[in-house]
């Protein structure tokens, strides 16, 4: 069973529940749900979650759901962050960094393409180091910041998931970095939608490996 | 009348929260863009940032509730500014 948080302002809850659709079970977790223990993965969706009202995600960091979700991902839970779900994750402290707003100051949404790079756990070995993916954005704020020191240790230990394909960086990020992943691996945040890149009908199904890691993994043998 | 007190009457605090040097700041960029064309010229690092007016019984709360929610120290900067002098009805007597 893959949980989908949804919090007052979410609004991308329904198309993540039906990209979940697609690799498994899912049910929407109300954002004052604490007990996550029938999840296998959980999704943060995007959307403008309590209005954005101060910073993007300050707020929802201290919703009851959200300390389900820093269990669960402490006990290495695979969880996926996107795009308000990615400024959540960064405010929480589960992932370092943090979004602020568009470099241009305007609202994006576009398609773009993304590479993945060598990372790790879940959700890295879905993927390959240099995949092309191409999924949307549409962010006001997703210019991702960390300091140097932090970006070299982010670099240095394989973290980042993702990064926008050379000249395509549409907001301003650092080292044009679109997605990162926490030490172990099992908490991948990114500001590009998945859960609208799941059936080329609409363009691209590239999203759909992302989802594929939240399912229950086969007990090894 | 009533109303259950912890500490003395309430006062009043400012929060003001900056971009923090060396972070860019698209929207003051913007409004320093904007100026010349309404005849303000000599304009220079214009920076937006935020501020948040509140009434606190115990002041000794705000720099934790500072930097745990109203500013986030990675990218701002918050300074605190307590108005020691009046509580925060203003001593009406209502």
């Amino acid at each position: 069973m893959i949980g989908v948080i949804q919090f007052p302002g979410s609004c991308d809850e329904r198309d993540a529940l039906s990209a979940v659709a697609r690799v498994g079970e899912g049910r929407l977790v109300w954002h004052e749900e604490t007990d996550l223990s029938d999840l296998d993965g959980v999704v943060i969706p995007g959307g403008f979650s309590y209005g954005d009202y101060l910073r993007a995600g300050a707020i929802a960091r201290f919703s009851p759901a959200m300390e389900g979700v820093a269990r669960f991902a402490a006990e290495g839970g695979p969880v996926l962050g996107i795009c308000n779900g990615f400024q959540v994750l960064c405010e929480a402290g589960l992932l370092p960094g943090a979004l602020l707003p568009n470099e241009g100051l305007r609202f994006i949404c576009r398609q773009v393409a993304l590479v993945a790079e060598d990372f790790g756990g879940p959700f890295g070995t879905q993927l390959a180091q240099g995949d092309r993916l191409s999924i949307p954005v549409k962010h006001m704020s997703g210019r991702y910041f960390a300091p140097d020191v932090e970006l070299d240790r982010l670099e240095a230990d394989g973290r980042i998931a993702f990064r926008y394909s050379p000249g395509e960086n549409p907001n301003g990020s650092v080292r044009d970095v679109a997605g990162i992943v926490n030490e172990a691996g099992n908490v991948l945040g990114l500001m590009p939608h998945p859960e609208h890149a799941v059936d080329p009908l609409t363009g691209s199904d590239d999203g759909l490996a992302l989802f594929r890691a939240l399912a229950r993994q086969p007990a090894a043998a | 009348m009533g109303r259950a007190r912890r500490y003395a009457d309430p006062v009043k605090a400012k929060v003001l929260i900056r971009p923090k040097e060396g972070i860019l700041d698209p929207q003051g960029k913007a409004v320093e863009r904007a100026l010349p064309a309404l005849g303000f010229d000599g304009i220079h690092d214009v920076r937006v940032g935020r501020l948040v007016e509140l009434e606190v019984d115990d002041p000794a709360k705000l720099d934790s509730l500072s930097e745990k929610l109203l500013a986030n120290p990675l990218i701002e900067d918050y300074e605190i500014v307590v108005d020691e002098s009046s509580s925060a009805n203003g001593g009406d007597p209502a």
